[in-house]
């Protein structure tokens, strides 16, 4: 459904989004109560003021050469290639990142803005709780205090995260209104942020929510896709031909894509969890098979049903069981910039046992996701082309959830 | 002012407590059309969604119930819809609006449709015979009010609190001055929400309100209904309520 008053036409999709009301193309904007608004009016000032101060962005990327340990490899992955018979696949390791997921780059550019504007305490929400433990992690760096909303069912799904998030000195408030997973942990941040937004930044995890978040997180996502670039170049002396990454709030798949978006030649396809089926509920596919929709402060795809209430969604991958996405992702599905395919939970772990097998890296089940579409799409290519496949994150905190399902006792 | 969440326990139940209201004489009544991410919203009426929801109420049906009610009943006050901009959008903003005049209702709240992102929708709403009832919150800035008094109708929902809803002991001792000063820039009436339970508050805002709204504090007697006892029960303890509020309204 597409309202009159919602939609601006858009063709060909570009770099330079969004305008100054958070649009790109006609998604995005601020869907927020009105208590909300002066923060984010605040924050986007801010924003645009860090963005400009090479100090800031000094202080930044010393953070993430010194303590992240950036730039993390484009790594050949000789034996994956030689098992999906065609193009020549390249890992980027945001796996190898401080924290084990690239949830901490944005982590700490925000953690920075937090205390550039004055504010004391730190609120984030999580679903497979890496985003979380980024958060506790820039928190206990800073000595910000810092509160982190996750669904019961995903405490249950991710507990060594939640540890990990406690032993840095979190608190790790169980959210267990609704599905009980990343989509509430959204609605209960937002809410402790409607009390206490004086004092309080919500460093949110993903592309989503009101303007200026989507933004600002692919803004720190998007040294993923900068430094890919660069390293594509050194390796192979082109561009790749095909980039892949997994797509749940949309963030590392956003920061990789963006610096590429103006280079029309090299394919851009993300990667949603198509869970059991393709029957609403047994998915969490919102580009694939959603509509267009408001949810959690912004205009974008959506699950939801006839009436606009959010679908339940399901995904093996708690870090990608949400119902939403970020709208610069809409803006590239509608304007054709990047395909959207998803695979399913059963492909994932498979995906996840070949790499273990064939590469020895354990992935995390939401990269897992890009990587058994990435074989896919690779033995399609012929030998002499290149295919980069983010590797968000890596697999530890899966183990328990990954002996579960296939019934091994760790 | 009286807020009430449709379709819980039912929809029957939405129609008895509005008349039950209307003879007890409120001025107003606001209902909500459950959400099922209301970020605005307290426990307690998130818990009133999520019942009607669980039941699987269609927006369809409240429209058909409140159109029922206000073809049969002349006497009752104004009834407003307090929804969130995901259904409206969902709809389509013209279909939604026709069919809330259809049904009668006075006017929207739309709680995720700030100011800024009105104006399009204000426009819509303009040429309907409903009211958009635009919020400002404790946190608006003076050049946000401006903005928000061009686009607003009806009255002003003024927010007692930075925060979501949900009843509270106290009101912010700056809600006064805030109140003063909306006086003093609009002629729309001023009705002060959120937070708000006890006839003592009332008292405090009747002299700078002109309408005071309570949520949680009514929506909180349908918690246990299970059957017919205890939906008469609820019934009976809303109607004191609403009967200890309009008295403190009225007093001077
Ligand atoms: C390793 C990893 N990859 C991907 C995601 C999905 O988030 P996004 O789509 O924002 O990158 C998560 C979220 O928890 C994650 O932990």
């Amino acid at each position: 459904m597409s309202s009159p008053f919602l939609s601006s036409p858009h063709t060909v999709a570009t770099s330079q989004v969004p305008d100054e009301r958070g649009r790109f193309g006609e998604f995005g904007r601020r869907f927020v109560p009105e208590t909300l608004m002066h923060a984010l009016e605040d924050l986007t000032a801010h924003y645009a003021n860090v963005k400009q101060d090479a100090e800031f962005q000094m202080e930044l990327s010393d953070l993430l050469r010194e303590y992240v340990g950036r730039p993390n490899p484009l790594y050949f992955a000789e034996r994956l290639t030689e098992h999906a018979g065609g193009a020549k696949i390249f890992l980027k390791r945001e796996d190898l990142n401080h924290t084990g997921a690239h949830k901490i780059n944005n982590a700490l550019g925000q953690a920075l803005l937090t205390m550039r504007m004055g504010k004391k305490r730190v609120i984030a929400e999580t679903g497979a709780g890496q985003h979380g433990v980024a958060t506790a992690t820039a928190c206990a760096r800073f000595g910000l205090p810092c509160v982190v909303y996750m669904g019961e069912e995903d405490i249950r799904r991710q507990k060594l995260n939640v540890f990990n998030m406690k032993l840095m000195g979190a608190e790790v408030r169980p959210v267990t209104s609704g599905s009980r997973t990343l989509r509430d942990a959204i609605n209960e941040a937002m809410r402790d942020w409607m009390s206490s937004v004086k004092e309080t930044h919500y460093i949110i995890g993903s592309v989503v929510g009101p303007h200026p978040f989507p933004m600002m997180v692919r803004d720190f996502q998007s040294i993923i896709g900068l430094e890919t670039r660069l390293q594509a170049l050194e390796h192979t002396g082109s561009l790749p031909h095909e980039v892949i990454a997994c797509v749940g709030g949309g963030s590392n798949s956003a920061g990789m894509f963006y610096p590429f978006v103006d280079d029309k030649n090299v394919v851009l396809t993300g990667v949603e969890p198509g869970g059991k089926g393709s029957a609403p509920g047994e998915h969490a596919s919102t580009l694939v098979h959603g509509e267009k929709g408001v949810l959690h402060g912004s205009y974008s795809y959506v699950l939801q049903d006839s009436s606009g209430q959010t679908s339940d969604v399901h995904s093996i991958s708690a870090g990608l069981d949400y119902p939403g996405v970020g709208p610069e992702h809409s803006y590239w599905k509608d304007t054709g910039r990047v395909n959207y395919v998803n695979c399913s939970d059963d492909e994932a772990l498979e995906a996840f046992q070949l790499l273990a097998r064939t590469e020895g890296i354990l992935p995390a089940l939401e990269s897992s996701h890009a990587i058994a579409h990435g074989i896919k799409a690779a033995g399609k290519r012929s030998k002499d082309e290149n295919v980069v496949i983010c590797l968000s994150g890596r697999g530890d905190k899966d183990v328990y959830e990954l002996a579960r399902i296939l019934r091994k006792d760790i | 002012m009286p807020y009430i969440a449709a379709g819980d326990p039912d929809l029957a139940t939405t129609a008895e407590i509005i008349k039950e209201l209307s003879s007890a004489g409120v001025d107003l009544i606001e209902v909500g059309f459950p959400y099922s991410d209301p970020i605005a919203d307290g426990p307690v009426i998130q818990a009133s969604y999520t019942r009607a929801l669980d039941k699987g109420l269609k927006v369809e049906q409240i429209f058909e119930t409140v159109q029922k009610l206000t073809t049969a009943e002349d006497s009752l006050p104004p009834l407003v819809a307090m929804v969130s901009f995901a259904i409206i959008f969902r709809v389509g903003p013209e279909a939604f609006i026709k069919k809330a005049e259809v049904a009668g209702f006075s006017g929207l709240i739309v709680p995720d449709l700030p100011g800024d992102e009105a104006e399009e929708f204000a426009a819509l709403i303009s040429g309907s015979s409903l009211d958009l009832v635009q919020l400002i919150a404790p946190t608006t800035p003076d050049h946000r009010v401006e903005k928000i008094l061009n686009t607003a109708s009806g009255f002003l929902y003024c927010i007692s609190v930075a925060g979501i809803t949900g009843a509270r002991d106290e009101l912010p001792p700056e809600l006064n001055d805030q109140l003063r000063d909306l006086r003093s820039r609009t002629d729309l009436p001023l009705a002060v929400g959120f937070g708000i339970s006890k006839p003592e508050q009332v008292d405090i805002l009747r002299d700078v309100a002109d309408g005071i709204i309570v949520g949680s504090a009514i929506v909180r007697h349908l918690e246990n209904v299970t059957d017919d006892a205890s939906k008469a029960m609820a019934l009976k303890a809303i109607r004191q309520m609403a009967d200890g509020l309009v008295a403190a309204t009225h007093r001077s």
